[in-house]
């Protein structure tokens, strides 16, 4: 390159008529007298720069004396050299359309020439530097080569400057010889780099309108060219060019564009038969990936790329390439990234085909993408149909596949796994309470199946789904027609039972038992009192039966005081039998403590501030003594065991019920017995005033505040108060 | 001015597939110094999230909860106040305020926080306010056919404490507030 910077100094003096005194022509002639012919060549390139720029001749003329006298140096390298700064010195000299040098003789079609011929040549030389020297260098030689890549290429981008150069003549002219020279040099480092150098130098317009003939010399080329990289740039250049403006989308349309791509790759995949899987599959990447951009709206053809690498996936027995899972992943992840709306997804008919065609391992990941971009994007699922071609799709996250190892999972990723599962059954909602039946039946049909491990995650999404589906029946009523009686409330509750019922088997008792007393709420929201009385039957013999551990118990028993506090479906009788089982269990708990809270808890059994509501005060009171009792036991234990007091705070709290219901107007309390509550505390913490419990007093302190407040209240609630003296 | 976020029952994933998305733009981490938790988130993962908003994450147990080691209930002072947590699944009425101001007064706070009826509430009681911030996904409940996703925002300004409550109806965020003022001798023990 330093030499050419001096041909370059050269050349400033060869132009200075006066400096030297010789005339151009002359000069020129002059110069081919020199003794060697590599320096002579140089030089008579550097004159007929200057030839040209004094246009005494025609600048065609000269430079097809020069491209040709050029045949002179065969030498590889050196005539790659050559060539190339005769190239350079050229490039502003060509009779291009608007250049100083177009005259009446010299055309376009005379500097396209030129390159052309140039082109052709250095490529020739190009190639033959593959077959010189001794064989064993082959890695050096390509080295070489692929360092003087861009000599040859230069070419081709001086053709896409030329101005001149319209689609027309791309077309008729410089594309054909282009793909003449790169065919018949028949050498794999050429075809690819040349192949790649037009996709990368022409403008995409003129690529598209020549597609047919870029596509065709793809067969022709060497079998060891990487033709799958050469269409995917090709494919990729032409998505982006796509999606550069809406304007060109027509023109795709018209030239066919993709099924013409779509052939030009079946070809090179049926001919190259022992193309690795990844290949192909990215190959139908960026099909992929060109149809979703330039004709996003059909569906068709997405789902034609996905049959066409369905059917190369059922030709290898088992795929194991890492990177084709990857490809494939890709190519699944597509439509769902380009769509945003899983629907869309679902109706293509050869998408569950390729996921089938993955390992375990990949199929469940594809089916975690595919849960995370319905949760990414909100979607909703709402026809049955839908939603069972959805769950075909992430049976591997849903039960147990022949041949999947379960133990081998990581806990961590499992219930991640099933979580998700959880949370995508909330995405499945239609308002039309028969299609919303028919989708619980078939997340349920697939969901049952899971196994023990899965049930948990599962098993609550359903039933809180099932239940919703209850209260939009509910919101019918009345606009049901006979034929609908499939959704009845019972039908419904059956459904939720056998759903919950399923739990046994993982066991899961205290799941289902919350899930019982979920239901025995939505019964009496529905008026079907046999039917709440059957979920608290439940509820109980799971306690009974199955909830040893006492911190369980203690959560258990409460909720069930809890949810049975709310009922109003019940009659006298069932509602005394849950109740006296209730309070039964409460004072069976085993802390003393528990014990106590439980059974004053058990006190609003028997009192419900509504209309209708129970008020039996004579019971309330009972409660509150047992726990009294139970709570004086309590004391007394700890006094034996421990030598000091025992939970002086819980005195306290029934002192808070024994003022709740007061303030409620329960006439079996007094205000006498309140004041003997306090005498009681106050003699209980006195009497530990070696150990004095900050927290109880404090409490105590709050409550008689409480009360001082109520006093000074005035009307109705300070007259109440009144009596109690503190 | 401290930020203290009031959230709970979101019962992800048995009722609710995440917080509703515009929930989520308004909760960004660094703007909250402290979050409450009534419970029931129930997974690790909403766990998770709640201390990249925040790392001072207070929770208390809710009976769905996945993690059976969160406290039943706990307290804790931010500036002039005591603030109180529990799901309130252990109070028996559910949602009964008199009752709830039993716990209260038990605990010793000026503020008990506390949920399982997924209803906003703000009750100021003789003995303090008790509030609840609702469900922040609108999870189902028994208690109601109409839940609205709900959080809330206390600023504590020395003995004053403003509750923002976010409620989502029909697609909207609404915001609406309420000044509690406590008075000195009201915590002298």
């Amino acid at each position: 390159m330093r030499a050419f910077d001096e041909l370059k100094r050269l050349e400033l003096f060869f132009k200075d008529d006066s400096k030297h005194g010789v005339s151009v022509v002359d000069l020129y002639e002059l110069v081919q007298h020199a003794g060697n012919i590599l320096p002579r060549l140089y030089l008579l390139c550097t004159v007929g720069s200057i030839y040209i720029k004094s246009k005494e001749a025609p600048a065609k003329e000269v430079l097809k004396d020069l491209v040709e006298m050029c045949r002179g140096v065969q030498h590889p390298i050196r005539g790659l050299f050559l060539r190339s700064y005769l190239a350079q010195i050229s490039r502003d000299k060509l009779p291009d359309i608007g250049s100083e040098y177009e005259g009446d003789a010299d055309t376009v079609m005379d500097a396209v020439d030129f390159v052309l011929q140039n082109f052709t040549e250095m490529n020739k030389l190009w190639v033959r530097m593959q077959h010189q020297g001794p064989g064993g260098v082959r890695e050096k030689r390509e080295k070489e080569r692929s360092e003087l890549q861009d000599l040859v290429g230069k070419n081709l981008h001086v053709l896409s400057q030329i101005e001149g150069v319209d689609l027309e003549m791309y077309k008729e002219t410089v594309l054909p010889r282009v793909l003449e020279q790169v065919v018949n040099c028949k050498d794999d480092l050429a075809q690819y780099y040349l192949m790649d150098c037009i996709i990368q130098v022409f403008p995409d317009e003129y690529h598209l309108q020549t597609l047919e003939t870029l596509l065709g010399a793809c067969p022709q080329l060497q079998p060891t060219v990487d033709v799958k990289t050469v269409l995917s740039r090709l494919m990729d250049r032409l998505s982006n060019y796509a999606a550069s403006s809406a304007d060109v989308l027509p023109e795709f349309l018209q030239v066919e564009a993709f099924s013409k791509l779509s052939n030009a790759i079946g070809k090179v995949i049926e001919a190259q038969l022992d193309m690795p899987a990844v290949g192909a599959i990215t190959l139908y990447v960026s099909l992929l990936t060109f149809t979703l951009r330039v004709h996003p709206d059909r569906l068709d053809h997405v789902d034609q790329v996905l049959g066409a690498c369905v059917k190369k996936l059922s030709n290898i027995p088992k795929l194991e390439d890492s990177r084709a899972m990857k490809q494939v992943v890709a190519l699944l992840s597509a439509p769902l990234e380009k769509y945003n709306d899983i629907v869309t997804a679902l109706t293509l008919s050869n998408y569950p085909r390729v996921m089938d065609h993955l390992d375990i391992g990949t199929n469940k990941l594809m089916a975690m993408v595919i849960i995370q971009s319905i949760m990414k994007n909100n979607s909703c699922i709402s026809t049955a149909d839908k939603v069972e071609v959805l769950f075909e799709l992430i049976k591997g996250l849903i039960k147990d596949i022949d041949g999947a190892d379960v133990d081998e999972l990581d806990e961590e990723d499992f219930k991640e796994e099933q979580n998700s599962v959880a949370r995508l059954i909330h995405m499945l909602y239609n308002d039309e309470p028969e299609e919303m039946l028919k989708i619980i039946c078939i997340v349920r049909k697939h969901t049952m199946v899971g196994g023990p491990k899965r049930l948990p995650f599962t098993v609550s999404s359903l039933v809180f789904s099932a239940l919703r589906l209850l209260r939009q029946l509910q919101g019918q009523e009345g606009d049901i027609v006979g034929e609908e009686a499939s959704m009845t409330p019972n039908k419904n509750f059956q459904l939720l039972t056998q759903i919950i019922e399923s739990l046994s088997a993982v066991p899961s008792p205290e799941l289902a038992l919350r899930l019982y007393l979920q239901c025995a709420e939505a019964a009496n929201g529905c008026d079907i009192e046999h039917v709440a009385y059957e979920f608290f039957t439940q509820a109980f013999v799971l306690y009974e039966e199955e909830i040893a551990d006492s911190k369980a118990q203690v959560t258990a028993i409460h909720l069930i005081i809890g949810t049975l506090q709310r009922m109003n479906v019940f009659g006298v009788e069932n509602r005394d039998t849950l109740t006296h089982k209730a309070t039964g269990y409460s004072a069976r708990l085993l802390k003393k403590a528990d014990q106590c809270r439980a059974v004053y808890a058990c006190s609003h059994l028997f009192w419900v501030d509504d209309q209708d509501g129970i008020k039996d005060g004579e019971r309330v009171l009972l409660c509150l003594k047992r726990a009294l009792r139970i709570a004086n036991a309590a004391q007394q234990m700890a006094n034996v065991a421990r030598g000091s007091g025992g939970p002086v705070s819980l005195f306290v709290e029934i002192l808070n019920k024994y003022i709740y219901f007061f303030e409620k107007g329960n006439k079996q309390i007094t205000s006498s017995a309140i004041q003997g509550l306090i005498e009681l505390i106050n003699t209980e913490m006195q009497s530990d005033s070696t150990n004095p419990d900050s927290v109880a007093d404090a409490f105590l302190a709050s409550t008689l505040r409480y009360i001082q407040f109520q006093k000074q209240k005035g009307g109705v609630m300070g007259e109440k108060f009144e009596s109690i003296k503190l | 001015m401290v930020l203290v976020l009031a959230i709970g029952d979101l019962h992800i994933p048995h009722r609710a597939p995440d917080l509703p998305p515009k929930f989520k733009s308004m909760l960004v981490p660094g703007k909250i110094q402290h979050i409450i938790c009534t419970g029931n988130l129930c997974i690790k993962e909403v766990h998770d999230y709640f201390k990249t908003l925040c790392p001072d994450l207070h929770i208390t147990r809710g009976e769905y909860d996945e993690d059976s080691h969160y406290p039943e209930n706990k307290t804790l002072t931010i500036g002039q106040f005591k603030l109180g947590i529990c799901h309130g699944h252990q109070v028996i009425p559910w949602g009964d305020l008199d009752s709830l101001a039993m716990v209260q007064r038990q605990l010793d706070v000026d503020i008990l926080v506390t949920g399982h009826t997924h209803q906003f509430k703000a009750y100021k009681h003789e003995g303090g306010v008790v509030i609840n911030p609702g469900s922040a996904t609108g999870a189902f409940s028994s208690f109601t056919y109409d839940v609205n996703p709900s959080f809330v925002l206390m600023d504590i300004d020395g003995l004053r404490v403003v509750v923002y409550v976010y409620e989502l109806i029909d697609g909207e965020v609404k915001v609406d507030k309420i000044d509690f003022k406590k008075t000195a001798t009201a915590s002298a023990h």
